[in-house]
């Protein structure tokens, strides 16, 4: 349910992208977000490094993969991603008016986002020229490799029939144990996309929302934990080049599998600062166990002037009590008509 | 002979510093801020996660694990070693005592509050800028922003509180509030209400020791505030860091395990 907005706003760009006359589609040359960075200089922490603190979102109605319909175009021009922004602001504030429910009825309780400004759209890094996050002339995440086709497959098989048997055959997100936006890599989560960043020496600290949890990235050139340790979000280490913070990750489980893959995933991450509210966020991933080669993506991260609260999972997931409750109530159901 | 020497020579500098002078005389480094410097990783040294009051050595709640997770003794943390329980408190305090193998929300995996977070038996970080501080839990990711520049409220109670900050000379005190009714202070069953306040003062006492009190007031549960106190440690091994300990996997059997398919399937 709360994930309307975002699902209506990329049909949406799918749709008016399809709409958009060829010619005006390979003419974009869009306004690439670099050319102040050159010019601007970011503030700097009481250590002498980027001050990269504060509380930002990468909510984005940008997909991470480009529409198939617009080929190698990689950026929208100004009017497009304006017509974009716009249609996808009218388009959440119909599905919210056109509401068919009966106020006060049990069916009509719905996450309301636009009411408190948290809904995606409202979010001022929503306009971005990019087609996709990902960038390049393909703007895709490269096909899995055989053997990675072949893992997901496994897994798959592994769990059919059996998804509600136990904890276990819930997805990672369900159980609170690491929700999928986290990263690294960092993608913009459906609904709660903020995110906290705090240094200290020798350390960037980034808590995201979602869930409370909190990637501590030193800066010191240590080397990574022993092979055989292995985190859910890896181990990340950081080093500055010139005004940009670059983050290294290792050490990923095989269960983080980020869109398939294996516990070789190797994430490089960038941050600059290019103004004083936007963080340029890129990052390139590659697994030789997954894709034949890395992809990369950039997100504009927005400063917003908020404050993170504290979003516990664990301590309130009746969710799952309900789903296996659910299921067993119901097999009990059917071996009753079965008799 | 090594520690003779050292002993003998801490003895020494022990009478030629006036008593009353020890606990007062340390001026820790500085950030670039001008303000102490509590950057680092460090822990509690004690039982108090166990027990906050003293307490013998004790078989542990479950029998099949032995000796490896009984009780070990404390000589307690509580300034006068009493918790001021007001009688309904204290005979909840012995029913979850009694029940602690399944109530205590440890088990569950469930945020910790404060200030049990700060002597549970895995390190937190302190993270410092001038604006905020952060303190980061390696136990179920737990984590707070110590404001420095406001005094505002939270919206609502949460399982971590809301913390404001201000610096006394050497030390930072922060003032919790918003903590909601369902955090317990230790394993045995010691606990408060949701008009729990918190106030927590970190003073620096040596390079690689800090002096933690948390001065406790909740009058639903207590007949008068009361203290606790302890010294914190920094982690001085190379290469220190918080791990993920993600303990939601640890808690599922004990929280959904009578809802699993009987047999259990494959995955």
């Amino acid at each position: 349910m709360i994930q309307r907005f975002p699902v209506a706003a990329s049909i949406l760009a799918a749709l008016i992208a399809a709409a958009m006359p060829a010619a005006a589609q390979t003419q974009s040359v869009a306004a690439k977000p670099a050319t102040t960075a050159k010019t601007w200089t970011p503030p700097k922490t009481a250590e002498g490094v980027p001050d990269l603190q504060g509380v930002w979102t990468n909510a984005t109605n940008t997909p991470l993969e480009r529409p198939q319909n617009l080929g190698a175009k990689e950026f929208y021009t100004a009017e497009e991603a304006a017509q974009l922004e716009k249609a996808a602001a009218a388009a959440a504030a119909r599905a919210e008016e056109g509401r068919q429910t009966e106020p006060g009825t049990a069916a009509d309780v719905h996450y309301d986002l636009g009411q408190f400004g948290l809904a995606r759209y409202q979010a001022k890094s929503i306009g971005n020229p990019r087609t996709s996050l990902i960038v390049g002339p393909e703007g895709r995440v490269p096909p899995l490799l055989p053997e990675a086709q072949k893992r997901q497959a496994d897994r798959a098989a592994l769990n059919r029939g059996h998804q509600f048997d136990g904890p276990e055959n819930r997805p990672l997100s369900e159980r609170c144990i690491i929700q999928g936006h986290e990263g690294p890599p960092m993608i913009p989560a459906g609904y709660n996309a903020n995110l906290q960043i705090q240094q200290g020496p020798g350390y960037v600290a980034i808590m995201h929302e979602m869930v409370h949890d909190t990637r501590i990235i030193s800066t010191d050139g240590r080397p990574h934990l022993a092979k055989n340790v292995r985190q859910f979000m890896g181990d990340s280490r950081g080093h500055w080049e010139g005004n940009t913070l670059v983050v290294d990750t290792t050490n990923f489980t095989d269960r983080t599998a980020f869109r398939g893959s294996s516990e070789n995933l190797h994430v490089v991450e960038r941050f600059t600062r290019t103004e004083d509210d936007t963080i340029l966020y890129q990052f390139t991933v590659e697994d030789p166990s997954t894709w034949a080669k890395s992809w990369s993506a950039e997100i504009p991260m927005t400063k917003i002037d908020a404050r993170i609260y504290e979003y516990a999972c664990q301590e309130g997931n009746y969710g799952m009590r309900n789903t296996l409750n659910g299921a067993r109530t119901t097999e009990k159901e059917e071996a009753g008509k079965s008799k | 002979m090594r520690n003779w020497s050292r002993s003998l020579m801490i003895a020494i500098a022990a009478v030629m510093v006036p008593a009353a002078m020890q606990a007062q005389a340390y001026r820790a480094p500085r950030t670039a801020d001008g303000k102490p410097n509590l950057n680092g990783i460090w822990e509690a040294m004690n039982t108090a996660n166990w027990d906050l009051r003293p307490h013998a050595a004790a078989q542990g709640p479950v029998l099949s694990l032995g000796a490896q997770f009984s009780i070990p003794p404390g000589i307690g943390v509580v300034e006068g070693d009493e918790i001021p329980y007001l009688p309904a408190a204290a005979a909840k305090q012995k029913e979850n005592f009694a029940k602690r193998a399944t109530l205590d929300p440890e088990v569950k995996c469930y945020l910790p509050g404060v200030p049990r977070a700060t002597y549970m038996p895995y390190p937190f970080q302190i993270v410092q800028s001038a604006k905020t501080i952060m303190l980061v839990y390696e136990y179920a990711g737990g984590v707070r922003t110590v404001y420095m520049d406001s005094n505002s409220k939270a919206p609502a109670d949460s399982w971590m509180g809301w913390s404001n900050g201000h610096w006394e000379g050497e030390t930072l005190v922060v003032d919790v509030t918003s903590l909601n009714e369902d955090t317990w202070f230790d394993r045995a069953g010691n606990h408060h209400s949701d008009a729990l306040h918190v106030v927590e003062r970190y003073t620096p006492r040596s390079a690689d020791t800090l002096n933690y009190e948390a001065t406790i007031e909740d009058s639903k549960t207590f007949s008068r505030p009361w203290k606790i106190s302890m010294p914190l440690y920094r982690h001085v091994e190379k290469n220190a860091q918080l791990l993920e300990y993600k303990c939601p996997e640890f808690a599922e059997e004990v929280l959904y395990g009578p809802l699993r398919k009987k047999p259990a399937g494959s995955r």
